[in-house]
């Protein structure tokens, strides 16, 4: 039935090829809007940060950049397949140490991870290029475990994707002479400066667009609202799976290698669940069904917590200095976030797309 | 060889007992509850005064065992009714993923309140001191607490069972949790009926800290979370919603755990943990339904 489907379907496509790609240029330019005004928003971000020059501002930025990459990674797999991923920061796990292999001085590296082969102990790259290896590495690692978990759906996909982050975990915690262990591997280059993941994030933001105005991207978001009649017009929902999985591995790997750019130490706990809920957090709070949901989710909530930071820190109100007591901060969040979902359960954007108002686009 | 076969089935009560408290609530509500395993780490600080000092202020602890049992007990079901009333009422039609994000983002709230009153050092405590002599039986050596462990485990899954097959209230909950819209035209108070679920699954959390408690001996705020994903991923396997299938799956991860332990050659026992989550992404593969499929839980066309 999958061969019949699949030749019906290909035979579909050379038929309709002709008149179909104007349509997929109508569709693109329709669509472009959005990763341009999430880039932008992003921008201003950068700017402002520039602006003020303050350091600890700066990491936060970084830091928020960071995680806007692996929102967007999660979105690409989860919000077009609405199958709920816990294994994505395992590629990010994957992505930071293949970063820190290729990045790492020579001599501290023969010290520290003596395990590695002899090529990669010699090696070391700029971190541009270290990043782009380390997302196609994990892009790699996001085939193999993919052709095996795609087949799954609904929940059993979803802890499926959670074994193989615990796998992950579990073998980068304890392969001693290639990972350190759960011991920390410094040495990595830090870069402070927040342009670098600026252009990543809008890498992953225009990345994630471009699959989800393609021709899988849209027959993924079929299967996800109507699973048999998708497959009954011919998609072959595992192979679409497989390659948002796969897009999204790399982009989660690019954020990895970012990430561990951006702090310079890496540990296998680093990314694990603590990092698995914040990002699907953020994604879910922002509206999982869209990819601005994803940025503006990332954005508020790493402003929330931010401010909550300096609340508990203390403000100077006039006379008196006010300060939550700590462990508030924490708190707090769990309860907005429980508040947001409450009033929407669909997340802040739900479904929509960050766009200039319907009219002013020449419909 | 008698010692692995208590090990592993000490391990699986355990397991089984989180994997049910989970399996009982998904069942009425279609929820995975994250915040599980925050309710077990409540339930075992309850035993303690409120201090951030190192020392333990040992307060409900020190209750006679047939006044601290109930205590306990009654503090799981009372937190997870709680749960229910002020937050998961709010979500009952929303997405599982909504619904998800919100316990977990509950057990965030749940876990820095502990962490608040208690600070986060792990606090030892002796629990039941007099149960961690060990007896011998046919040639092992085994500690009481593990037979207790599983005798106990047998008492609650037996007086589970009857209380479901039994009585009415327990008719009313499986026919929720198997349809839970017929259920309610036929006459079951959802809301009864979805409380229930919430105490039972808060209760055993209960049970679960006293015995995890009673065990290593330490109380840790982490404690709840290592137990809650071997219990979720033992709910999966074993069919979501089944809860036959939780307990079976929970009594099988803890036999894996404990076997590989034992099998695996000394240089890949590190990595024993690997080896478990394949096992499970092979049972998922060839059973994505789950050890025991429950019905309702099919997709529907």
């Amino acid at each position: 039935m999958a061969v019949a489907a699949s030749l019906a379907n290909s035979t579909a496509a050379g038929a309709a090829a002709a008149e179909r790609k104007p349509a997929r240029f109508a569709l693109a330019r329709r669509t472009i809007l959005t990763p341009v005004l999430l880039s932008l928003l992003l921008l201003a971000i950068a700017l402002i940060t520039v602006t003020t020059g303050s350091r600890p501002f700066n990491q936060t930025v970084i830091d928020v950049f960071v995680r806007v990459i692996l929102v967007v990674g999660l979105y690409i797999f989860i919000g077009n397949s609405g199958v709920l991923s816990f294994g994505h920061i395992g590629f990010t796990c994957l992505g930071a140490y293949a970063a820190a292999w290729l990045t790492i001085n020579p001599m501290m590296k023969r010290g520290s991870l003596p395990g590695l082969p002899e090529w990669l102990l010699a090696t070391r790259l700029p971190y541009w290029q270290s990043a782009v290896l380390a997302a196609l590495f994990a892009a790699l690692a996001a085939l193999i475990f993919g052709r095996v978990l795609m087949r799954l759906s609904g929940i059993a996909a979803s802890i499926a994707t959670f074994a193989m982050l615990a796998m992950i975990n579990t073998i980068y915690s304890n392969w001693e002479s290639v990972t350190g262990a759960t011991s920390s591997v410094v040495g990595i280059p830090i870069v402070r400066v927040i342009w670098p993941y600026l252009i990543g994030a809008v890498v992953a933001i225009f990345i994630a667009w471009a699959h989800a105005i393609s021709r899988s991207g849209l027959a993924l978001r079929a299967a996800r609202d109507e699973p048999t009649a998708a497959a009954a017009s011919g998609v072959d929902i595992p192979r679409e799976r497989l390659v948002a999985f796969v897009v999204s591995g790399a982009v989660m790997g690019l954020g990895g290698a970012l990430m561990a750019h951006s702090i310079g130490v890496v540990t296998p706990d680093t990314f694990y669940l603590g990092l698995t809920f914040i990002t699907l957090s953020m994604l879910v709070v922002g509206g999982m069904g869209s990819l601005s949901g994803g940025v503006v989710g990332v954005v508020l909530l790493s402003a929330l917590i931010q401010a909550l930071r300096w609340l508990e820190a203390g403000v100077s109100l006039g006379e008196s200095t006010f300060a939550l007591p700590k462990g508030v901060q924490e708190i707090a969040l769990g309860v907005i976030m429980i508040v947001i979902l409450a009033l929407r359960p669909s997340g802040l954007m739900g479904n929509r797309e960050l766009a200039l108002p319907r009219s002013s686009r020449n419909k | 060889m008698l010692q692995i076969l208590f090990d592993a089935l000490s391990l699986g009560s355990l397991y089984a007992l989180g994997a049910l408290g989970i399996a009982l609530i998904f069942g009425v509500m279609r929820l995975v509850n994250f915040a599980h395993g925050d309710v077990i780490a409540f339930c075992v600080f309850a035993l303690l005064w409120p201090s951030t000092d190192a020392m333990a202020i040992v307060f409900a602890g020190q209750l006679p065992w047939y006044l601290l049992v109930p205590f306990v007990l009654l503090c799981g079901a009372g937190l997870s009714v709680l749960c229910e009333i002020v937050v998961f009422r709010r979500f009952r039609q929303a997405n599982p993923a909504t619904m998800m994000i919100a316990s977990f983002a509950l057990g965030f709230v749940i876990r820095y309140f502990l962490l608040m009153l208690f600070s986060s050092r792990p606090k030892s405590i002796s629990l039941l001191p007099e149960l961690s002599q060990p007896v011998e039986i046919l040639g092992a050596r085994l500690p009481l607490l593990q037979l207790i462990t599983i005798v106990t485990t047998m008492v609650i899954l037996i007086g589970l069972t009857l209380f479901l097959r039994q009585t009415r209230f327990g008719l009313e909950m499986r026919a929720a949790a198997e349809n839970f819209s017929m259920a309610r035209m036929l006459g079951v108070r959802a809301n009864r009926v979805i409380m229930g679920a919430f105490a039972l699954s808060g209760a055993l959390a209960a049970a679960i800290a006293l015995i995890f408690g009673a065990q290593t001996g330490t109380l840790d705020i982490q404690m709840g979370a290592s137990i809650m994903l071997m219990a979720f991923i033992a709910t999966v396997i074993g069919g979501l919603g089944s809860l036959g299938g939780a307990v079976l799956a929970g009594f099988l991860l803890g036999a894996a755990s404990v076997i590989m332990q034992v099998m695996l050659p000394i240089d890949a026992r590190p990595f024993r943990d690997a080896f478990v989550y394949g096992a499970v992404i092979l049972v998922l593969l060839f059973r994505p339904q789950g050890l025991i499929a429950a019905r309702g839980t099919k997709e529907r066309v």
